[in-house]
């Protein structure tokens, strides 16, 4: 009996270890996994005396769920723009008190007042990027890349990696034939679908994280890649490079929100305004090889950044892409019944 | 989200429950004049109502409503065609689903039946191998069998996906096994990307829970049973086949029980070493649910595989009546 | 030569089952990042680890949780054997069928539906909702190992110690706890050892706000697992392997006293 009180009290003591007494202030930020440097938080916590705990989320839509399920668990999330556009019809957004953050003022202004949040009122752009493929030089060349063509190209069977994300690899094909990404036709959305089916045979695996690992590894010749993935990629093995086709591409903006049900509301702005500061985003931005929209920061990063085509595209690559807009639930569901029937395409 | 919200009646269900198992507890007092012991597993009856029953039967509510909650059977048509919404929602836009060649969508039939024969093939892998190990490792003159148990047993406390992604290093194409074949000038095979490799992930995961079972049983039959055989004239593939296999059925029965369930909602594996080519039906239950945001029917995809399992149980317990194979225990 | 293939067949398997693991610790004194580069021989992860709050702090709920799940749920579990062993046929078959369930299920769909009940609810879900899940699925395991060392013992020593004035307390403690203690301590392990490496309902009755390890290695898993994680499961399995050699040492002294 008493070896198992002493278990017990072991126990208790082992529980509280894992609940520190928290009279402490917190925010709590949910984030891409590896989507920031996390020393910032050290910085942050030196100097307000705020606590960072940070939860990781994979995919949009797992965060969605997430976040409606788990009220108030959530001060800080980063969802893309399309994200950010059905949150706020889903009244699950709170207005960001633009007075505590004056480091707005840094952010790009082509970046803002875009159609998921028209006036500012919800959201921070954190990042930016595009979309396009990774290809390894030595196996193909500048410009049979210059179309999505390439990834129906029966010479690289079993050479490509598509993404595992509904509404990029959807959206490339719906480019590649000459369509709208945001378009709501269901006759070009069964045609995209009939093309992804047609590729299947020629696809090594569908997915998304993974990606930029194996293409170091030289496990395939072509990947279609976020643009922060294909800089990563790019740095560790220099026969790589990315392009954005000339049928045009998505270009996308995750940005900063604070739930409605954040507990920490003043917290998580003190937080944003630290992370639009220009020292902090240039960090951010050196750390994850995303293209940032902080002007500030891009001012001190120089050259380095401004030169670099991947990191910094040009006009006319934006030019060519498009933005997501969000999906009424009607049309999501057709979308959804036919991406099923491409994952599940023998 | 609205299909979350508890109806007024679900708390109140769950209130009167809870009251009702307090009188019935009070009322077995007072007859029996105090404790027996079958009151000792009152606690753990309450436990099970209330974790494993409530939320079953919150699985079959959301699977028989719709998203505000009225009865439908849509989400049963929804697994047996996968296009049912779609084409409902296209029809209300103005299109007609049969022009456009959206006949009936088989992925969600067809993902079943995938997982089943990919769990059928699993199982009898791990029985192949599994089987004449437990043998050897349960022999009266193998002295190393308890140590064998042990080192069986260790891999399984790894964590399962890091075993999972270190088989991923393995198999790639500039992984471990490609390097070393091309050394021996065999050149590069594509070994991951597909079923087989999936496969082979599942086999390595359930491999010990088909040999623990057939071990113990074999390990605590009685010896002097198959030397009597031997004795009375039997060579030694009649013992086998006569006395020891027999007797060993126990084992097998509940060793298949154990792989074979877990396999057939296998999840995870067919994302990392298939390259997300073919879902499994944990995949597609998951990405219901968690991507896709699609409760009710997630739901009743659930409870599918829920009564698919618990008929394969019955008819294993036609097998085994006693359960005497017990667990890995 | 029978006895050498046999050996050799064990071998093969064995070297089945440890393969993956070998290169697991191999990676994790890698020096660079990336699982598919060997840039040589480090210790970095191994010095990242202690200095990595999120690991720590999941290592220290995934060591919590076991143990509490552990020792609840072999309370629970072996209360409720006894119980059950006494019961009338009837009822005895229906709490076993009802047992059989959570062991039968699905982990996707037992999680799912755990899920489901807290949110239903309204329970944040968090530490003690993952803790009530583990427990719920490690306590018929713990029934099962503790129910044949109640048919083995003697019917009725319990009712001759209650006759010879003992209370029901007292005759559990002293009657037949002892007995049955060896099914008590499989299960416990058992249990502790279901709790540790489970993933599944972990995933679906968590909040991301806490982790254990396996929830922690999947939401890395896409982005790139960093060694750090191969550098604690290499600890891990040492520490194991240690303890278990060291187990094995004083089991087989105490065979050769005896």
């Amino acid at each position: 009996m008493k070896k198992l009180s002493l278990v017990l009290a072991l126990c208790l003591v082992l529980s509280a270890c894992v609940f520190p007494a928290s009279a402490e202030e917190v925010v709590n930020i949910y984030n891409w996994y590896d989507y920031m440097d996390e020393s910032i938080f050290e910085d942050f916590y030196k100097e307000t005396g705020i606590k960072v705990n940070c939860m990781y989320f994979t995919t949009n839509e797992d965060m969605m769920v997430q976040v409606r399920v788990s009220p108030g668990a959530y001060d800080v999330v980063f969802p893309s723009e399309y994200c950010v556009e059905r949150m706020i019809k889903e009244d699950l957004l709170a207005e960001i008190n633009m007075e505590n953050v004056p480091n707005a003022q840094y952010i790009d202004p082509s970046l803002l007042g875009g159609a998921h949040d028209p006036e500012n009122k919800y959201s921070i752009p954190f990042m930016w990027g595009t979309v396009g493929i990774l290809y390894d030089t030595t196996k193909v060349t500048a410009e049979e890349v210059s179309s999505w063509g390439i990834l129906w190209d029966e010479k690289y069977a079993d050479q490509i990696f598509m993404m595992d994300s509904i509404r990029d690899t959807m959206g490339l094909t719906l480019k590649y034939l000459g369509y709208s990404m945001n378009t709501r036709d269901p006759l070009q959305l069964k045609e995209a679908t009939d093309k992804l089916i047609a590729q299947k045979p020629l696809v090594k695996a569908y997915q998304v994280d993974e990606t930029k690992d194996k293409m170091v590894n030289g496990e395939a010749a072509l990947a279609v890649v976020w643009s922060g993935d294909a800089l990563y990629a790019m740095d560790l093995n220099e026969n790589l490079d990315y392009s954005v086709p000339q049928e045009g591409s998505n270009v996308w903006v995750d940005a900063v929100v604070i739930p409605k049900t954040a507990k920490n509301k003043e917290n998580a702005e003190k937080f944003i305004d630290f992370l639009c500061r220009p020292d902090i985003a240039q960090r951010n931005c050196e750390y994850i090889w995303y293209s940032s929209p902080n002007t500030g920061a891009i001012e001190l990063m120089g050259e380095d950044y401004t030169e670099n085509l991947a990191i910094n595209p040009s006009q006319d690559i934006i030019d060519r892409c498009e933005w997501f807009q969000d999906i009424p639930e009607n049309y999501m569901t057709v979308y959804n019944a036919l991406w099923s029937q491409v994952k599940n395409a023998k | 989200m609205s299909n979350l919200q508890v109806p007024a009646w679900g708390t109140w269900v769950m209130l009167v429950g809870f009251v009702a198992f307090i009188v019935l507890l009070v009322i077995y007092f007072k007859r029996n004049h105090g404790l027996k012991r079958p009151i000792f597993s009152s606690p753990y009856t309450l436990w099970i109502i209330v974790f494993t029953i409530v939320p079953c039967l919150l699985i079959a509510y959301y699977a028989f409503t719709d998203v505000n909650g009225a009865f439908t059977l849509d989400n049963f048509k929804n697994f047996w065609d996968s296009n049912y919404d779609m084409n409902k929602e296209l029809i209300a836009m103005g299109f007609n689903p049969a022009d456009m060649g959206f006949a009936r969508g088989t992925v969600n039939v067809d993902t079943l039946g995938y997982s089943l024969w990919m769990a059928f093939l699993c199982t009898v892998i791990c029985l192949v191998l599994g089987y004449p190990t437990a043998h050897i490792m349960a022999e009266r003159d193998f002295k190393l069998g308890p140590t064998l148990v042990v080192l069986f047993v260790i891999p399984m406390w790894m964590n399962f996906l890091l075993r999972t992604i270190a088989w991923m290093s393995l198999l790639e194409d500039n992984g471990l096994i490609n390097g070393l074949l091309e050394w021996l000038g065999i050149g590069k095979v594509q070994l991951m990307y597909n079923s087989g490799a999936v496969l082979l992930g599942m086999v390595y995961n359930y491999l010990p829970f088909m040999v623990f079972p057939i071990y113990n049983v074999l390990n605590k039959m009685d010896y002097k049973l198959s030397e009597a055989a031997m004795d009375l004239g039997c060579d030694k593939w009649k013992t086998f086949y006569k006395v020891t296999l027999p007797l060993s059925l126990p084992g097998v029965v509940s060793g298949i029980t154990m792989v074979f369930m877990p396999a057939v909602t296998t999840f995870f594996i067919p994302r990392m070493l298939g390259g997300g080519n073919t879902e499994m039906f944990g995949d597609l239950i998951e990405r219901t649910f968690l991507t896709a945001n699609n409760w009710n029917v997630g739901s009743a995809l659930s409870m599918i595989m829920m009564v698919l399992i618990l008929l394969s149980l019955g008819l294993l317990r036609k097998v085994d009546p006693e359960g005497e194979g017990g667990s890995m225990i | 030569m029978m006895k050498f293939i046999k050996r050799f067949y064990l071998s093969i398997i064995l070297l089945f089952l440890y393969v993956p693991i070998v290169v697991l610790i191999v990676q994790s004194f890698n020096a660079g990042k990336s699982r598919a580069k060997w840039e040589g021989f480090s210790f970095r992860w191994y010095q990242e680890l202690f200095n990595d709050p999120a690991i720590m702090q999941a290592l220290y709920v995934t060591i919590s949780i076991a143990i509490l799940a552990a020792i609840v749920s072999t309370i629970l579990g072996t209360l409720a054997a006894i119980g059950i062993h006494a019961m009338q046929k009837r009822p005895q078959s229906l709490m076993m069928t009802l047992t059989n369930i959570p062991m039968t299920m699905p982990d996707i769909v037992t999680g799912i539906s755990l899920m489901l009940l807290f949110i239903f609810t309204k329970v944040e879900r968090g530490y003690w909702t993952m803790l009530l899940a583990h427990i719920t699925f490690d306590t018929p395991y713990v029934i099962l190992s503790v129910l044949p060392k109640l048919k083995q013992m003697n019917k009725h020593s319990y009712e001759a110690a209650l006759d010879l004035g003992a209370t029901p307390t007292y005759a559990l403690f002293h009657v037949i706890l002892p007995e049955i203690m060896p099914g008590v301590i499989t299960g416990a392990m058992l249990a502790f050892t279901l709790s540790l490496d489970d993933f599944t309902i972990s995933y679906f009755t968590t909040s991301p706000l806490v982790q254990n390890l396996s929830t922690l290695i999947y939401s890395q898993a896409r982005k790139g697992i960093k060694p750090t994680m191969n550098a604690l499961s290499a600890l891990m399995f040492m520490a194991l392997l240690l303890l278990l050699l060291v187990v094995n040492r004083r089991s087989s002294k105490t065979e050769v006293k005896n």
